[in-house]
């Protein structure tokens, strides 16, 4: 795998949602491309038949009783929202006009 | 002087005897704070007005309903989420987010009569080994000012080497209790995964995290883990696994202990004083009857490289969260809403947190998954195989916590690799998910250091066990640093 491009990053900039610009492109290729030039290390590793871990415990399928409990009130779960109007979340435009 | 030089069994004595009261210990952590914290920088929020009503009330309860940790002030990170006061992360994203809800950890100090006195700086989500990373303020080092206190728990470390309060939280993804720890000489325990309920703990990396005790000797850091340990319905990995009365094993004996010393954890990288401090506490251990072998971790080279795939790409999923609609900071003058989310978070996120999202991001995507997650979850198998393996023969492992002494603030900040390499000897402990303290074992030029003792799953119990008798036969933690007498 070889060094990041500045178009790579600013394509995975997109998928995780972040504004770029040009020289924060330039300065995040050079520094992600070292740490995965890092990561090349795990290639020296044999890993055939070797099960991914994903979580070190044995805990599968946590049940519970499929009893309702309260949930918190909406008013206070709207306490922290910044734009609201008759009690909903207000976002700006979702397609363009 | 302070009374919270005293441990927790002492300060009950003291309420019990009259000597002062709860308020008054109260009053006290808000004065320390006010006389150190323009030096040492720890907390981001105080709660001085609940926390002296908090007291009055607790007043009240008869001293049998009373437990050990009863009326005693502690400090909270600021990534666990404390209703009505404000928690950040120390992110410019959360800036003035209210928590609606306690974390299930704080729940259980109320419950065990705890006074919560504020939130403790951190590095940005917990990323970071230095509390560099922080939007708001760089905590310093008790011991030398123009040293970093460790990191992402810094000021949690900090705030207890300083004398502010006699406990705190911390939270451990990779090292981020241990390392501080060790660099403010001060006791602190990441505990087996699931040991301790993550809910209301703001999640980097759910497969590794875990809220930890952080006390200035082994007794103390045992009760609060007691305190804060259980299984939680609100969080299904945490495990159904009965918690321990701690300090009933605290006895001193040692004699049979099997202790395992990895080859690798003394090996490159490591400074000659951090090694000899070291090979000192293991002589200590073995006049109290333990023995002593070396042995090898042969996949630690690659848990650095595992674990910043793994924790980022977790991370990656759970900041996604953060889009400026729900909670926190809102970016303003934008046109839509692809726009709000990546302005927000452009915005809101430091360079540190941009950059791992990034790479958790991009190890995620179609075409690099394989070569880099999968790969990473396989090594991640691989590093759990050779502490498994060490298990069955041994009862603790013991190494150093961190490689050197705490190094000066901007040091290491230039380049991400180096910052990332002082969690060498914590990181591994995460993967395998097992618990491990560090305590202080001796000094470097007056900067403390850390001895690690890492147990089998769900065994803190012997861990403890261990450190309680190494820190009977030692006076490190009996040491404070020049600040605590106010200069």
């Amino acid at each position: 795998m070889a060094k990041l491009s500045k178009e790579e990053v600013k394509h995975v900039a997109h998928l995780a949602r972040l504004a770029i610009t040009d020289e924060e492109a330039e300065k995040f290729a050079e520094q992600l491309g070292k740490i995965t030039d890092f990561a090349e290390q795990l290639n020296e590793l044999d890993t055939t038949n070797v099960e991914p871990t994903s979580h070190v415990l044995p805990i599968v399928n946590v049940m519970r009783e499929d009893v309702a409990v309260k949930g918190l009130d909406r008013d206070v779960m709207m306490l922290n929202v910044k734009e609201q109007e008759s009690g909903q979340v207000k976002v700006p435009p979702i397609l363009e006009d | 002087m302070t009374l919270f030089e005293r441990s927790a069994k002492e300060l009950q004595e003291g309420l019990h005897n009259g000597e002062y009261t709860i308020a008054d210990l109260t009053n006290e952590a808000f004065s320390r704070i006010e006389k150190l914290d323009g030096d040492v920088q720890a907390f981001l929020a105080l709660d001085k007005e609940n926390a002296l009503q908090r007291a009055q009330e607790l007043e009240t309860i008869p001293t049998e309903q009373r437990g050990p940790l009863f009326g005693l002030p502690i400090g909270v990170k600021d990534n666990i989420v404390t209703e009505g006061i404000e928690t950040t992360c120390a992110s410019k994203i959360l800036k003035g987010f209210m928590p609606i809800y306690d974390a299930t950890v704080v729940k259980k100090l109320r419950d065990a009569g705890m006074v919560t006195v504020g939130k403790l700086n951190m590095d940005e989500f917990a990323m970071g080994s230095s509390n560099e990373n922080s939007a708001f303020k760089t905590t310093k080092n008790p011991w030398n000012l123009n040293r970093v206190p460790g990191g992402s728990s810094g000021a949690s470390a900090a705030s207890v080497a300083a004398g502010e309060v006699p406990f705190s939280l911390g939270s451990d993804t990779g090292g981020s209790i241990r390392q501080p720890a060790s660099y403010c000489g001060v006791v602190g325990m990441k505990p087996t995964y699931g040991r301790v309920s993550r809910f209301g703990l703001v999640a980097f990396a759910s497969s590794l995290d875990q809220i930890g005790p952080i006390t200035r000797n082994v007794y103390d850091n045992a009760l609060l883990l007691e305190t804060i340990a259980g299984v939680d319905p609100n969080d299904s990995t945490s495990a159904d696994v009965p918690v321990p009365n701690y300090v009933a094993s605290l006895n001193g004996d040692i004699k049979g202990l099997r202790i395992a010393v990895p080859k690798e954890f003394l090996g490159e990288g490591v400074s000659e004083e951090v090694r000899q401090s070291v090979l000192a506490a293991l002589e200590v251990l073995k006049g109290l009857g333990a023995t002593v072998d070396e042995v090898s971790l042969p996949h630690s080279k690659y848990a650095l490289a595992a674990y910043y795939i793994l924790s980022s790409s977790e991370a990656s999923s759970n900041l996604s969260r953060f889009d400026g609609i729900r909670y926190g900071f809102r970016a303003e003058g934008v046109k839509n809403l692809m726009e709000l989310y990546k302005e927000t978070r452009a915005q809101g996120f430091g360079d540190e947190v941009k950059r791992r999202i990034m790479l958790g991001t991009y190890s995620l995507s179609a075409g690099t998954y394989d070569a880099y997650y999968k790969k990473a979850q396989q090594a991640r198998t691989l590093i759990k195989q050779d502490y498994d393996k060490v298990f069955e023969n041994y009862d603790v492992i013991i190494g150093p916590t961190a490689p050197t002494a705490a190094f000066q603030i901007g040091q290491n900040t230039h380049d991400p690799l180096t910052m990332y390499a002082n969690d060498i000897l914590t990181i591994p402990i995460n993967l395998a998910g097992v618990p491990a303290i560090s305590i202080p074992c001796g000094f470097d030029n007056g900067l403390p250091l850390g001895l690690q003792i890492i147990g089998k799953h769900f065994d803190e119990e012997t861990i403890y066990r261990t450190a309680y008798a190494y820190e009977q036969a030692t006076d490190f933690h009996k040491q404070t640093p020049q600040i605590w007498e106010g200069k």
